[in-house]
């Protein structure tokens, strides 16, 4: 269902469904940026249509909205456990086409991997509506095309920045919803469909792409700092973590936190054994991750091609120049045998 | 909808110090166990941390920890009628069909005799249908050794043999062999090679050279199965810690055929 909504409307439409949602999308926060006097796109609860930035990328993707950096899964007394609670409202999510590809890669691991459904994140997920930002043209570093995310067909709701206005495309409920707020439209949504970066992701990946010497580069030039897989909206990986009350250590809570496969002590047991101490290693293992395993296990890539880990990456690392190094390798080794 | 991650409270109904610094729990539970999985152990407020479990019975479970960090710290200060949290169990065990009238040789070094005690001990007591059964089990010192009592059992029904690194000035009286386990494995009498069968578990360098004098002795890969292991903080393929390629070890694991794990390159 095709609307034409002014802005003022807009945000009047936003304040109706905040009765109903917890509305989240990308905000600009001046001065937080990597840089100073830079600002910081990331994701907060929104109360208005003015704060959502439509016009740049955002440097953290939506994924900690429903899967947050940390989550306590429980609080525990001495004999009782109890389970924080969960929102009523349902949630909006302002995103990407790339996002919501995301999404689907974050609902592989945590409702379906091992047969087994996360309950933290099932509950959550099954609330989110989204609400996805037309890409006018690429962004620096993404290869959505090249990932075959740039396109998408599930959404709640299509959205176009056209002047003071925004053309939507409402599905379900909010058709109706939409409709109040601004004039009949035809809106056919509009997908990037050529990016500046392009990639090639290898269709078979021989173990010798494993033990090749490229890995080594990135021994000297990665700093582990994790920025990459922090940026990643696809990266699901969690630590366990109890904490007890300084005033009274017999309550506390477990929680999870993100990890990083690319930081110091991701496989560290106790007693002194771990893997991949070579950061090398630890990028070999990533970029498997993203572009060979999840897909020799689930059936299509990990990565969506959002470019935020090369926005990001305090060493300039591309993982875009990576995937397509390995691709040259990879064609290399299979047409040598 | 069940959730996976809410441990149960487990009634410790014995202590069992095996070294000074490895005890042996035993929890009351009705759980079903196989040999080979695992559980995940934790007190809240302090952590939790995958443990295989070492044996069960009808009623109980048990696993043997060492005391070698913060949450091993605080259970270790445990004693009977005491309790821990548990939940599990994870993975998949030793495929125990694939012994039925096979010649079975375990080689563990360490704590990996841990995972592999409830095979011994179903052997010795008559259960189970292998038709033969060795141990060989590579301690750091004589110290070090587990299970002492049960060992001592299984000597009367089964070929044990027992190597260790060294014997230091602490370590108990000792007339075993010195060396590595892999000394073990180039002596231990074979019969039938295609009708051996190998269980391996301990340190990765030790299956790793363990499994190649296992391969010398003419046993086929097929025929080797190893226990891994890794940090894992969910044991239901979510956390990511475990992952090797496109298998996740608390999952598809921690047991695995030798042709498949020779094949995961960490």
């Amino acid at each position: 269902m095709g609307v034409y909504i002014k802005n003022n409307s807009f945000d009047q439409l936003l304040t109706e469904l905040s009765r109903d949602y917890i509305i989240t999308a990308p905000v600009k926060l001046p001065g937080k940026g990597a840089f100073s006097d830079t600002p910081l796109v990331t994701y907060r609860e929104i109360r208005g249509a003015g704060e959502i930035e439509f016009n740049e990328k955002s440097r953290f993707s939506p994924k900690e909205i429903i899967y947050p950096i940390t989550q306590t899964l429980f609080y525990f007394t001495e004999n009782e456990y109890s389970r924080p609670a969960v929102p009523d409202q349902g949630i909006i999510i302002f995103c990407r086409a790339c996002d919501v590809h995301a999404f689907r890669r974050l609902d592989e691991i945590f409702l379906r991997n091992g047969g087994c459904e996360d309950i933290y994140f099932a509950e959550l997920r099954k609330k989110v509506k989204f609400f996805v930002m037309e890409c006018r043209e690429s962004f620096e570093n993404c290869f959505c095309v090249s990932m075959g995310t740039n396109r998408l067909e599930d959404y709640d709701v299509m959205l176009r920045v056209s002047g003071d206005a925004q053309e939507c495309d409402a599905r379900g409920d909010f058709a109706g919803i939409f409709t109040g707020y601004g004039e009949a439209v035809e809106m056919i949504p509009r997908f990037v469909e050529e990016n500046h970066t392009k990639v090639t992701v290898p269709e078979n990946i021989d173990r010798q792409v494993f033990k090749h010497p490229l890995w080594e580069e990135y021994s000297s030039r990665c700093i582990a700092c994790g920025h990459c897989t922090v940026s990643c909206p696809t990266c699901t990986c969690f630590t366990m973590q109890d904490i007890f009350y300084e005033d009274n250590p017999k309550c506390g809570e477990r929680r999870r936190v993100w990890a990083s496969c690319m930081i110091d002590g991701f496989t560290s047991m106790v007693g002194g054994h771990g893997f991949r101490n070579e950061k090398g290693d630890r990028m070999r293992f990533k970029v498997m991750h993203k572009i060979y395993d999840f897909r020799k296990r689930f059936g299509y890539n990990m990565c969506v091609g959002c470019g935020r880990c090369d926005d990001v990456c305090p060493e300039y690392i591309s993982f875009a120049n990576c995937i397509n190094r390995v691709n040259t390798i990879a064609s290399g080794v299979s047409a040598h045998e | 909808m069940n959730n996976a991650y809410l441990p149960f409270k487990a009634a410790i109904t014995g202590v069992m110090p095996q070294t000074a610094s490895d005890y042996t729990y035993r929890l009351a539970t009705d759980l079903d166990v196989r040999p080979g999985q695992f559980m995940e152990v934790s007190i809240p407020g302090v952590g939790e941390a995958p443990i295989s479990v070492s044996d069960f019975g009808s009623g109980w479970i048990e696993m043997t920890i060492r005391n070698v960090g913060r949450l091993t710290g605080v259970i270790h200060e445990l004693k009977p009628g005491g309790h821990f949290f548990i939940r599990g169990p994870y993975g998949h065990g030793f495929p125990l069909e694939e012994f039925t009238g096979r010649d079975l040789i375990i080689a563990a070094g360490g704590t990996g005799l841990a995972p592999v005690k409830s095979i011994l001990s179903r052997h010795c007591s008559g259960q189970g249908r292998l038709k033969s059964l060795t141990l060989l089990a590579g301690f750091k010192t004589p110290s070090d050794m587990l299970f002492k009592d049960e060992i001592s059992a299984w000597r009367e029904k089964i070929d044990v043999q027992i190597t260790v690194d060294k014997i230091d000035e602490n370590s108990s009286p000792w007339d075993g062999s010195t060396g590595l386990i892999t000394g073990l494995i180039t002596k231990v009498p074979v019969q039938n090679p295609g009708n051996t069968r190998v269980i391996i578990v301990g340190p990765p360098v030790m299956m790793k050279f363990s499994a190649l004098e296992f391969l010398k002795r003419d046993i086929a890969r097929e025929n080797i199965w190893v226990s891994f292991e890794r940090k894992m903080c969910c044991g239901l393929g979510k956390c990511g810690h475990c992952k090797i390629d496109d298998t996740y070890v608390c999952l598809e694991g921690p047991v695995f055929n030798y042709t498949r794990a020779e094949e995961l390159i960490d």
